[in-house]
């Protein structure tokens, strides 16, 4: 009994030990003109339910979370979203007519090929650094997903 | 007793002042609602006949032109603005797809990019924008008059946003559709980026543009 209890224990610690925030596929579509937003897509996943809080890149004066929500009629609008809820297993993924990474202030254009780092800030997960990959401007996704 | 009394129906005067000047301030507010322009009062999409493709802007290149302009081309208009940070890249970037995906019938379509932000979107701004995205994407911006126009024409909602998180303290919430018009001018259908591959738009396309190949 002790055994399985240990095994159980040795089991659940790894992920535990893992419990962390997945940021995977971090994009952003290169600038067409200069002093324009930019926007920047990535995927969140969680083991225990954490919050995003804030974002921060040297590139930029803010990072903002945004929601395109687009109605029935084909209306887009931009919603600011303050922080973000991830659920633990559920990703949570930001693309092109969705959620994205309003990128303000930018203190260049971005250019296709150069990777700049952005900061996530999360309750429970801490900060967490990505490199940012820029790719063109009709990109649609994350290299390597078509 | 007296004094009490008079406290009561002072404080009662002040009440029914307070509510004239609480009345007031609502007319004030309605008057003001009522005066602000907020034309056209929302979405709508009322059918084919509704749509109608006509209005008098600039080109990316300072050239005055109409929907006659683009007469015996396909056109694929589109209402955006060149600080949308999501929208209309995306958008633009699929239109441009669809035109790469037509190969040389291409020739025979204008993929048009019209700002509902003209204080910002010049003609300048739109040409450096659409050369971005397909070498026969044309731009077209105007006055607000123009622009309210022609917005109006196509039955394309839009409106103006104050957001002071955002540049210049304001941001346009607009209708994301893509309007295909035959050569003639007709309004044929619609289409929204994210509802189809691009690959599926150009097939449709391709499809009308054979079936009035010879008339084009």
């Amino acid at each position: 009994m002790r055994n399985i209890v240990f095994a159980a224990l040795c089991a659940t610690l790894p992920t535990l030990a893992a419990a962390e925030v997945m940021v995977s596929d971090p994009w952003a579509r290169a600038s067409i003109l200069a002093n324009r937003p930019g926007a920047a897509y990535l995927t969140l996943e969680s083991d225990i339910a954490d919050r995003l809080m804030s974002l921060e890149t040297p590139v930029a004066g803010q990072v903002m979370l945004h929601g395109t929500e687009t109605d029935a009629n084909g209306v887009a609008r931009m919603a600011h979203i303050e922080a973000l809820d991830i659920e633990s297993g559920t990703p949570v993924t930001f693309a092109p007519g969705g959620m994205h990474l309003m990128l303000m202030g930018l203190t260049g254009k971005l250019e296709e090929g150069s990777t700049f780092p952005l900061t996530l800030s999360f309750q429970h997960a801490g900060e967490i650094t990505v490199e940012v990959q820029v790719l063109g401007i009709a990109a649609t996704g994350p290299e390597g997903a078509e | 007793m007296t004094t009490r009394n008079i406290s009561i129906s002072t404080l009662r005067r002040s009440l029914w002042a307070l509510t004239g000047v609480a009345a007031l301030a609502l007319g004030a507010a309605f008057l003001w609602q009522a005066q602000t322009p907020h034309e056209p009062t929302g979405p709508r999409i009322t059918g084919e006949a509704a749509i109608t493709n006509a209005y008098t802007l600039t080109d990316h290149n300072g050239r005055a032109v109409t929907a006659n302009s683009f007469g015996g081309q396909w056109q694929l208009v589109f209402f955006g603005f060149t600080h949308c940070p999501d929208i209309c890249p995306t958008t633009l970037a699929y239109m441009a797809q669809v035109m790469d995906e037509l190969g040389p019938h291409a020739a025979q379509v204008t993929p048009i990019f019209i700002t509902v932000d003209p204080a910002r979107d010049t003609a300048d701004v739109m040409a450096a924008y659409v050369e971005a995205f397909h070498p026969r994407m044309v731009g077209l911006t105007g006055t607000e008059a123009q622009v309210a126009e022609a917005a109006g024409n196509f039955r394309v909602w839009y409106e103006r946003a104050e957001d002071a998180s955002m540049p210049d303290g304001y941001s346009m919430a607009h209708a994301g559709h893509i309007y295909v018009m035959a050569p003639d001018g007709r309004f044929v259908d619609v289409w929204l980026e994210g509802d189809a591959p691009a690959e599926a738009f150009a097939a449709d396309l391709l499809t009308l543009i054979q079936s009035t190949g010879s008339s084009s």
